[in-house]
């Protein structure tokens, strides 16, 4: 099983503005990028399973192949900032993706 | 001109860089340096409280070596978003710090001053012609939000630079400005591609943030050419990849194949990324989109009461394990304790377990083997917060709970005294991109 953390090469979140977190992920190996968009392993139903968010609350994913790279935005739950803020750059909601398994033999059979 | 160098020293004025990477810098013969000096990052209190995030010495040191530079070069300086904030008092700060500089030094430039701040009669007025919207997913903006504002100021863009350039300016610092402008008013100003300027603009304004190993202290050189540009950091134990500059187009933004801008946006889509030597990066094919109408981001903050913090820890196994319920009976015994004033209302109060829930709300299901709680209340005013961050303290040290063998005290308190004044509290009231006409509706010279 391959992991996101073993392929990627950024994994990374950070405030789109104080009302957006934005996350981007980065590979450097163009075989393994494309087999993550083929597979849409970053898809919605993950976003939702490891965030707690509904699907009104994930502003779009969007794979950017000039970079390799994969981006999804979400609403933040709280504003930067606002009382109950916990990450007021928003730069460590990324973890969560670390252990995201990719390439499962079932979807590649797909 | 066949073409433009620009160097940015650093991420944000007053983060500091080392002297060896700026003076090779200056020995590349830059043509202009650009500085961003802000962000909405460090969160709203900046902006209300008309305070930096950076330190007056650490600007003064920048500077110092920045106009050095300039000086013997005999080139322009260009700073966007003075203070962090850039609003009147950032802006009026910042040009105090730059103007004893010049006093010290006897430096000759010709200062431009731009102040980008927006009356609450303003917007409102923009309010009711309908035109301000919200950025992305921000309430709809009220009259009522914008009456509670603090301060509001504008991110402008690179009009008042070119304007100030015109005038024959060489040192012109700007109040909140996008973060692009005063990376890309020179190379614009100077005729060259206004979308590779801006894109350019984008990969300078954190300085060597776009490198690897990245660092927001350290220079970045910019290149810019008819139909491409380079950049590479100045320090050789950095390198521009492709991996490092492409990840850079994509920081802080929601759209990896837009870069916005006041009239229009830098189309991606058919950029291209070279890498031309092992630390230099070329950029094409990034293309100005022009939109209509020209608009520009307030940004405005409003007061929310008065913080006071307390830091303690714990690595009792029997506490750890009761530690929420325990805190959930500290705050019924708050209401008890002060029945007149009303949680929500008057003051609003919660605890941050590090090793729990710090970083992200939901708790893993493993069990830390030390917690470290961040007690924090925000009340409506300073002598509310402080009397009730000492009862949560004192109740969570001594409430007793099933299974509890340490009943002398429950926590480890870090510090004497325990508890901390944080100061005013202000929230973003204001992020809304409002309808204009020409940014000199809102951009002011001094």
């Amino acid at each position: 099983m391959t992991k996101l953390k073993d392929v990627a090469d950024v994994i990374r979140s950070k405030n789109a503005g104080p009302f957006v977190l934005t996350f981007d992920i980065f590979f450097h190996d163009p075989k393994v990028y494309q087999k993550v968009k083929k597979q849409k392993c970053i898809n919605e139903e993950l976003i939702k399973r490891l965030y707690h968010v509904s699907d009104e609350e994930i502003l779009g994913i969007v794979y950017f192949d000039v970079a390799l790279a994969i981006k999804f935005n979400l609403k933040r739950k709280i504003c930067s900032g606002d009382f109950g803020d916990r990450d007021i750059y928003g730069a460590q909601q990324h973890v969560p993706l670390f252990e995201v398994e990719l390439f499962k033999e079932a979807k590649e059979e797909d | 001109m066949d073409e433009v160098r620009i160097i940015s020293p650093n991420g944000i004025l007053g983060y500091g860089f080392p002297i060896s990477s700026f003076k090779l810098g200056l020995d590349l013969k830059p043509d202009v340096i650009a500085m961003d000096a802000g962000s909405t990052d460090a969160g709203p209190y900046y902006l209300g409280g008309g305070v930096s995030f950076t330190s007056r010495d650490a600007v003064k040191r920048d500077l110092n070596l920045v106009l050095e530079g300039a000086h013997s070069l005999k080139i322009p300086v260009l700073i966007g978003s003075a203070g962090g904030a850039g609003a009147e008092p950032h802006l009026n700060w910042l040009v105090e710090i730059v103007n004893e500089v010049l006093f010290e030094n006897n430096f000759d430039f010709k200062k431009a001053v731009i102040y980008s701040d927006v009356s609450k009669k303003y917007l409102l007025k923009k309010l009711k012609e309908k035109k301000v919207e919200p950025t992305t997913t921000e309430p709809v903006l009220t009259a009522d939000a914008v009456d509670k504002s603090k301060r509001l100021v504008a991110q402008i863009g690179v009009e008042a630079f070119i304007e100030s350039l015109n005038k024959g300016a060489n040192l012109i610092i700007a109040g909140r400005s996008l973060d692009i402008a005063e990376f890309a008013a020179f190379p614009i100003w100077k005729g060259f591609s206004k979308g590779l300027s801006l894109h350019l603009g984008k990969i300078l304004e954190c300085g060597a943030i776009a490198s690897s190993p990245g660092s927001g202290r350290d220079c970045l050189f910019g290149v810019m050419r008819k139909d491409h540009f380079l950049v590479f950091p100045t320090n050789p134990k950095r390198q521009c990849t492709k991996l490092s500059v492409t990840a850079h187009s994509l920081y802080e933004k929601d759209d990896p194949f837009k870069i916005w801008s006041t009239d229009g946006y830098i189309d991606l889509s058919e950029s291209k990324f070279e890498e031309i030597n092992d630390r230099t990066v070329k950029v094409s094919g990034s293309r100005f989109i022009p939109t209509v109408p020209t608009r520009l981001k307030v940004e405005g903050v409003s007061l929310v009461g008065h913080r006071f913090v307390s830091i303690a820890g714990t690595r009792d196994p029997y506490f750890i394990s009761s530690l929420l319920q325990v805190e959930k009976e500290v705050i019924e015994q708050l209401h008890e304790n002060f029945s007149d004033v009303k949680e929500g209302k008057d003051y609003s109060v919660r605890f941050v377990n590090y090793g729990i829930d710090g970083v992200m709300e939901k708790p893993l299901d493993t069990a830390p083997h030390e917690v470290g709680i961040v007690m924090e209340v925000i009340a409506k005013d300073k002598n509310l917060a402080k009397t009730i961050i000492a009862f949560i303290r004192s109740t969570l040290l001594h409430t007793g709970y099933k299974g509890r063998k340490s009943t002398a005290g429950n926590l480890a308190i870090l510090f004497s005294p325990s508890d901390f004044d944080g100061g005013k509290v202000y929230k973003f009231s204001v992020h809304h991109l409002i309808e204009i006409e020409s940014e000199k509706e809102v951009y002011k010279f001094s």
